[in-house]
């Protein structure tokens, strides 16, 4: 009786359409993410160029990657700092 | 100047032929001189949603191979006169026909014709490759249903990286009383999570299996709400600005009625 009333008023818990919009918008980021090699290459010298403004950065020895989680990708970058610049 | 448009949608059973076969027709009832050229090879069927299966002579491939000009393989449509259909072949292969061959022939009718569309096969191997290699533009054909968004945003992606910019979005096969209910995505779902702009939403209508049944694209029906949504589709082709349709809601009393099996 209350689940028909809900109804009748639209309240419910998740709908299924709600639903499938989430499951899509994480595994469309996912899809995405599939990103080829050249452009991680591509990625990898922009944020070399970038940092090398402020500071010296052990090039051989830094990581670029996109790590999946379960509902979300973060891009994670581990960069040595060799050398601080003195800014202005 | 001709238009080539390529229909697309990577999942199959979504409604690529049945929108290209509709949109030709609506094309040539505004007078439009339209060429549909279908790129499925080896699962033949824009012939047959559009009535012409027994009228086909030659084929795609007797003209890509050089065997036949491809005026002699264009079958035209009895009622609209300015349509008319290049079939492929129902023996050959996706692999018969190369992205270069469809690009000469494009070029070649080019000036015949106001617009070209092309009925591309499922899936992203080297059939699609083919369909898209000559399109100006492009309308990806989807349906609410999570592997068939998921299919169209791996479309979007590969016709990104062919340099394809003019991409529109079809929402095909929506039933308002489920998406009223909140069982399933609606246009502006689809549109938010592909991020594309959408040229037509299209309801679930009886009718298109019966048009398909008689060989008769479903715009010609006045009365189908299919057949509205396509002639909007048409509309917004041609650059009109056209408001998407409101799709009959359930009122509160059917709603009441439903909550309790009525």
């Amino acid at each position: 009786m209350l689940e028909a009333l809900m109804k009748i008023f639209g309240k419910s818990e998740k709908t299924s359409r709600q639903v499938a919009r989430e499951r899509l918008q994480v595994v469309l980021i996912h899809d995405r993410a599939k990103i080829a090699p050249e452009v991680m290459e591509h990625l990898r010298e922009d944020i070399i160029r970038v940092i090398s403004n402020y500071m010296e950065i052990n090039r051989q020895d830094m990581e670029i990657s996109l790590a999946n989680d379960e509902n979300s990708v973060a891009l994670v970058a581990n960069i040595p700092v060799s050398r601080v610049k003195h800014l202005r | 100047m001709s238009e080539v448009i390529v229909i697309t949608s990577g999942k199959g059973g979504v409604g690529k032929t049945t929108t290209t076969a509709n949109l030709g027709v609506g094309i040539a009832q505004k007078g439009k001189r339209v060429a549909l050229i279908d790129v499925d090879t080896g699962l033949r069927n824009l012939d047959l949603l559009l009535g012409l299966e027994n009228r086909i002579m030659y084929d795609l491939i007797d003209v890509t191979q050089g065997r036949q000009p491809y005026k002699k393989a264009l079958v035209k449509h009895k009622k609209y006169e300015t349509l008319f259909l290049l079939p492929t072949s129902q023996v050959k292969d996706k692999s018969a026909v190369t992205p270069e061959q469809l690009i000469k022939l494009c070029d070649e009718m080019r000036p015949d014709f106001d617009y070209i569309l092309i009925d591309c096969p499922a899936g992203i191997e080297q059939g699609f490759m083919t369909a898209i290699a000559a399109a100006d533009s492009c309308i990806v054909v989807t349906m609410p249903e999570i592997s068939a968004v998921r299919d169209a945003d791996k479309i979007i992606g590969e016709l990104g990286r062919a340099d394809k910019e003019n991409i529109k979005l079809v929402v095909n096969r929506i039933r308002p009383q489920m998406v009223e209910k909140g069982d399933m995505l609606d246009m502006d779902d689809i549109n938010d999570l592909l991020s594309i702009d959408c040229i037509g939403q299209v309801p679930d209508d009886e009718l298109v299996i019966k048009a398909t049944n008689d060989g008769k694209p479903v715009i010609a029906m006045e009365k189908s709400m299919a057949g509205q949504a396509y002639r909007n589709i048409v509309r917004r082709l041609f650059g009109e600005k056209v408001p998407f349709m409101e799709f009959p809601k359930d009122s509160f009393f059917t709603r009441l009625k439903k909550a309790f099996g009525l």
